[in-house]
């Protein structure tokens, strides 16, 4: 996960008060393969946006606070980890590498994900991982409404409840759900827990730091009916 | 987009620090709305007085002289001044304005409510009315990017609908008209084509029929159709409600000492004690008040 050339690489600290969105996000995109500055961590972020999106280097970044729109966004290789709670979009549409939250995400936390792993400890607000593609999302408590909706690929585990509307539309994602699910949307079911999902289970479980709070055991699958995407005339007035 | 501040005090010795603390948060929140700001601020009643806020095109035309013409006292601030009456004659005053200055247009009406708006970015419409310097027990702040009518300053929010009442609105309703016709039938007025004007004021009528905030704001949940994060203010009450498909932003802290509104968690970063508050998405489709 953490590729650190040098072990004990002195922490940069950036103050983003004193300077600024730009110059912060400039020196993450200017790192290069290799470099030595791999410990950051990001103070003053009073609900800032954009905060460390459009990493692309195996750096670690604590961002220390609460965050603003799109946080992590488009992340690659990175390790974001935010102590406070993030506002909408964190991690939206990320690559690959981990982003963690320590608090609660706001709306659409993981949209169009295509690989990596996000990490929520609180709960997550509406349309969490809609039309994710790839990425994997640990939520320690709840999620809210038409969470993964049209979610193509990934897994999204929960360990609290989900939401009305549970995975509508939904494609190829694999949904986990270990509390109550108000109401699944349109062709999403559930499914048997097979031992595949329990071994993907108590990985996704361990790297989401999770494994002290919950068992694969406990969750049941959600998945796609397949009968509304593939086209199908007798399934016409389901569209 | 734009944006919402609501700031509901618990503690009174914050009463005087409310309008700083409000403008900081509708300036923090300039991006979502630049076309126009406005604040309504709820202050301190005095026994048997009311007040109307009123705004004028024309300032230097309008207000000299009213204060003699009304028998009222008048504070003139920039475009708006507040003129002050018996409880019992503000009815019969705002009916005197009416004849005596008609481009002169009424924000608001009450015994505590006072309604400060413009077109202007947030922190220069701040500056006109000195929102800094005025205390109060609560007040909501609205910064505008227009979509459903005009950038004009009737077009800005808060909207006064009632005695007391205002709301704030970030969304649009697609059934404002239908709605609009039905309040007209029910001896509502409507000052504009505005939809959020709409939403103030079937919660005006609500309330006017007998219904409580909280009752009221339930109402909108079925009755209006569209994207909407509301904020509504009464004498003694602060009210909040999403839409059931909540795609518009809301976050809320609570401490000992207020219940705070933002459109996004900065714009109440400069709270007191905001770090060890309660911070809390509103859920969709659920009404949350509090009341004095």
């Amino acid at each position: 996960m953490l590729h650190s050339p040098v072990a004990d690489a002195a922490v940069r600290t950036f103050d983003l008060e004193k300077e600024g969105l730009r110059a912060l996000n400039a020196a993450l995109h200017a790192l290069r393969p290799g470099t030595n500055e791999t410990r950051w961590e990001v103070v003053n972020t009073k609900g800032s946006h954009a905060i460390a999106a459009g990493v692309d280097a195996p750096v670690t970044i604590t961002v220390n606070g609460t965050t603003g729109y799109y946080c992590a966004g488009m992340n690659k290789q990175a390790t974001i980890r935010v102590t406070g709670s993030a506002g909408p979009g964190v991690a939206e549409n990320m690559m690959s590498g981990t982003v963690v939250v320590e608090g609660d995400a706001s709306q659409y936390a993981g949209a169009t994900g295509r690989g990596g792993l996000l990490v929520i400890k609180g709960n997550a607000s509406s349309r969490c991982g809609i039309s994710m593609k790839g990425i994997s999302i640990v939520v320690h408590g709840s999620i809210g409404h038409m969470s993964a909706f049209m979610a193509q690929s990934g897994s999204l585990v929960v360990l609290g409840d989900a939401g009305e509307a549970l995975g509508d539309s939904l494609y190829e994602a694999r949904l986990f759900v270990r509390g109550k699910v108000k109401s699944l949307g349109a062709d999403c079911v559930e499914k048997e827990v097979r031992p595949e999902h329990l071994e993907l289970l108590e990985d996704l479980l361990r790297r989401g730091e999770a494994d002290g709070k919950a068992r694969p055991e406990e969750f049941r699958r959600y998945g796609s009916a397949r009968k509304l995407y593939t086209f199908n005339i007798d399934n016409a007035g389901a569209y | 987009m734009c944006g919402i501040v609501g700031l509901f005090l618990k503690d009174k010795s914050l009463e005087p620090q409310l309008g700083r603390l409000l403008s900081d948060m509708l300036v923090t929140m300039t991006d979502r709305g630049p076309d126009s700001a406005g604040i309504a601020i709820y202050r301190a009643a005095r026994p048997g007085r009311a007040r109307l806020t009123v705004q004028s095109a024309d300032p230097a035309r309008d207000f000299p002289g009213l204060a003699e013409a009304l028998e009222a006292e008048v504070e003139v601030k920039d475009t708006h001044a507040v003129i002050e009456v018996p409880e019992a004659e503000l009815d019969a005053t705002r009916a005197r304005l009416g004849d005596l200055r008609p481009t002169v247009r009424v924000m608001s009406a009450g015994t505590g409510i006072e309604i400060y708006k413009e077109v202007g970015l947030p922190r220069d419409v701040a500056r006109r009315f000195d929102l800094a310097s005025m205390s109060g027990t609560h007040g909501i702040g609205h910064t505008r990017m227009a979509t459903e009518s005009a950038v004009t300053t009737m077009g800005a929010h808060p909207f006064s609908t009632g005695p007391d009442q205002c709301l704030v609105h970030n969304g649009s309703l697609s059934n404002h008209n239908a709605v609009r016709r039905t309040l007209r039938r029910a001896g509502m007025t409507f000052e504009t084509e505005n939809d959020t004007e709409v939403a103030a004021a079937y919660l005006s009528h609500r309330m006017a029929e007998g219904a409580g905030l909280g009752e009221a704001l339930e109402g909108t949940l079925s009755d209006l159709d569209g994207f909407f994060t509301f904020v509504v203010g009464t004498k003694d009450g602060f009210g909040v409600v999403r839409d059931p498909i909540a795609c518009k932003p809301a976050v809320m802290a609570e401490t000992d000492r207020y219940v705070a509104f933002g459109s996004e968690y900065r714009a109440m970063v400069g709270l007191p004690g905001i770090e060890g508050a309660r911070v809390w998405e509103p859920e969709p489709a659920t009404v949350y008040f509090w009341e004095r």
